[in-house]
């Protein structure tokens, strides 16, 4: 175990969004951290909350409706939940900082790059705007793109997907922030880009050990950059542990459709699996484990209640009644499991 | 850019000669006769005829009209029948009149019609929004010329706050130069004057302002709106920037083109239809100065008059468009 201690501790956090309808949890009583240095995937389809998960952190939960009920939010040790906003602003781009999913649309069409990557130091940084410009050029040429001068003067319109991207990396680093979360950074990007920007984000992180809490669907994105995982499934978290351990040994249902729905290039003539059904809308799951309705190995108890998570070996743990009282040893049902 | 400015300059010249080819025949379908109308109902058919030849208004009418635009291209607008003088010598104290009048509204509406509208979006679903766009509502069905007679009721006969009609004290009346009074008095170094001269433009100013301040704040709120659910204001937030610059630096600058398309409408039509304004307040404007031609059939006053009023709107229409690419550095003219 690593003694490095968390940036960023998250504990029963529920956030809920009050609609005409009442109350839909969309994040139920998760639990996380992030430790110090360390790359953490949070991976889970559309729906199931990552993206509200890292809004929460940063503060930025519509509202309304949405808002945290429930739950502990703790940034070096510091609580969040109950911050006023005066403090938020001083934390988000200082301490936390976020980049989205789409960079064609996440930049200001209308302010060149070098005022939107100055704003931040202007921001949380005594200094002056010569300062900020120098410091936003070394910015520019940190994240790898070329002729960094030139750039500060052009607009978004006139940049590519990837190099918005790069953009964005950079403003989101240039305060030195001690997280990072990349709410799904190379989902628009073509797929060599994709690789190039996780490369990007691994040497910052290496190079600057900022923490970064990566969130995607993308099995794949998370096998490459992450040293643990966050599984999660309509607003719960239904496995976490060391990537290495998910990847090799996927306890949960879920964890291993999703594993076994990554295409395999050597198997090309094999249909590509598919879990069946659907995400169920947030809140319409009143009973039993969430992903009952479509988990082959469901029985009468997975219906009635809802699994807590079990620990199954050191820092592993997965919500699922197969593993119920066999801490840390293969039970009866794991053998029809790994048939 | 220059090159795009020349090009669509080029193109006015055929909007402007189509439309006064269409006022041309127009104000000739007008029944009524100009010799008729300065001679009086007695005058012996004679004298109207003579009259009539003397005026050119014995010609066809498309002789009429080349001569009307030969004498165009050499920039003369002609001379009026009514007084006997060159329009381009007295169009000009009208015009600057209903500039000074349409500039005072056009600063009141935008300055409180935008920030209403932005105040509106950013407090959305508050007490300030649904008073603001209320207020709005009634503010684009409101009648000017029953707002400017209660306001002289109210303000000028009941309370004595502010002058009824006019542009000026008539016992001390503005030496004109430019004939924009506000200037005038201001470079004489006359500031008693000054203030006189805003005091009578309170009034005016605020009903033609009234139109067109509602209309901008509900197109500023409905953009502002939409700009502020965009993902860049939400990065915007993200680096930790205060509401208020969010606000007014990241997403107005997004939200404000829209809104230029409107001031920039709405400026215009003030300037050519400030009629209904201009006779309530007695005030010398190019509106009442067209109005006053079409009663007395002064036909080329009223075909310069508003081939004056159309240059002024397609301009304001251009300069609109420049602002644009000023603006959003995405849109380029070639």
């Amino acid at each position: 175990m690593s003694t490095k201690k968390p940036v960023l501790q998250v504990k029963g956090l529920r956030v809920s969004f009050f609609t005409d309808d009442g109350e839909v949890p969309a994040v139920d009583d998760i639990d996380f951290y992030v430790r110090e240095g360390e790359v953490l995937g949070i991976v889970g389809e559309s729906g199931c909350g990552k993206s509200v998960t890292s809004l929460s952190v940063m503060g930025l939960i519509p509202n309304p409706p949405g808002k945290i009920v429930a739950g502990e939010i703790k940034l070096n040790g510091e609580e969040l939940t109950s911050a006023s906003e005066k403090r938020m602003r001083q934390i988000r781009g200082n301490d936390v900082a976020m980049i989205f999913q789409e960079p064609m649309t996440s930049l200001n069409p209308l302010f060149t790059i070098g005022s939107q990557l100055m704003d931040a130091t202007l921001i949380h940084k005594k200094g002056n705007k010569k300062q900020a410009k120098k410091r936003a050029i070394d910015m520019l040429k940190l994240v790898g793109l070329p002729r960094a001068e030139e750039l500060m003067n052009e607009y978004p319109h006139q940049l590519s997907g990837g190099m918005r991207q790069r953009v964005m990396i950079a403003m989101a680093m240039v305060c030195d922030p001690k997280l990072l979360i990349a709410d799904e950074p190379t989902t628009a990007l073509d797929v060599t880009i994709q690789a190039q920007i996780l490369k990007l984000m691994k040497r910052l992180n290496i190079e600057l050990n900022t923490a970064i809490m990566l969130i995607t669907h993308d099995l794949g994105v998370v096998a490459e950059t992450c040293e643990r995982v966050v599984v999660m499934y309509a607003g719960k978290v239904v496995e976490n542990g060391d990537a290495v351990d998910i990847f090799k040994d996927p306890q949960h249902p879920y964890t291993r459709g999703l594993i076994q729905s990554v295409p395999d290039m050597r198997h090309k003539k094999q249909r590509l699996y598919s879990i069946p059904g659907n995400v169920p809308r947030p809140g319409s799951i009143k009973q039993g484990c969430r992903f009952a309705a479509r988990c082959e190995f469901a029985f009468d108890r997975c219906l009635q209640e809802d699994p807590p998570l079990y620990k199954t070996a050191e820092g592993h743990s997965t919500r699922c009644f197969l593993f119920d009282n066999q801490e840390g040893k293969v039970n009866d049902n794991r053998a029809t499991v790994t048939s | 850019m220059l090159q795009y400015i020349m090009r669509r300059l080029l193109q006015l010249i055929p909007v402007l000669l189509g439309m006064t080819f269409i006022v041309f025949l127009i104000i000739r379908a007008i029944p009524g006769d100009p010799a008729v109308v300065i001679l009086g109902q007695q005058a012996t058919e004679e004298a109207v005829a003579a009259l009539r030849e003397s005026l050119g208004l014995n010609n066809p009418w498309y002789i009429q009209y080349f001569e009307y635009l030969k004498n165009l291209f050499t920039g003369d607008l002609g001379q009026s029948i009514r007084t006997r003088t060159a329009v381009n010598e007295e169009i000009w104290p009208y015009l600057a009149a209903t500039f000074e009048l349409s500039i005072f509204a056009i600063v009141i509406a935008v300055v409180i019609g935008v920030n209403a509208g932005i105040i509106s979006a950013w407090f959305q679903n508050s007490w300030f929004d649904y008073t603001a766009m209320v207020l709005a509502l009634i503010g684009v069905s409101m009648p000017i010329f029953w707002l400017g007679l209660m306001m002289q009721y109210q303000f000028s006969l009941q309370w004595d706050w502010l002058p009824t009609t006019g542009r000026e004290n008539v016992r001390d009346p503005v030496n004109a130069i430019t004939n924009l009074y506000v200037l005038d008095t201001i470079i004489q170094g006359r500031f008693d004057q000054t203030v006189d001269v805003l005091r009578h433009l309170v009034m005016p100013g605020l009903a033609l302002a009234t139109i067109p301040m509602a209309i901008i704040a509900r197109m500023t709120r409905s953009s502002m709106l939409e700009v502020m659910k965009s993902d860049y204001i939400r990065t915007a937030r993200a680096k930790g920037e205060k509401m208020f610059w969010v606000v007014y630096k990241h997403s107005l600058k997004n939200a404000v083109i829209p809104v230029l398309t409107v001031i920039g409408l709405q400026t215009g039509l003030l300037l050519g239809g400030a009629i209904l304004t201009e006779t309530i307040f007695g005030l010398p404007g190019i509106g009442r100065y067209i109005y006053e031609a079409i009663s007395s059939r002064d036909y080329p006053v009223i075909q310069s008059g508003i081939l004056v009023v159309a240059f002024i709107f397609v301009m304001i229409n251009l300069i609109v468009d420049i602002l644009y690419s000023i603006v959003d550095p995405r849109i380029r003219y070639s």
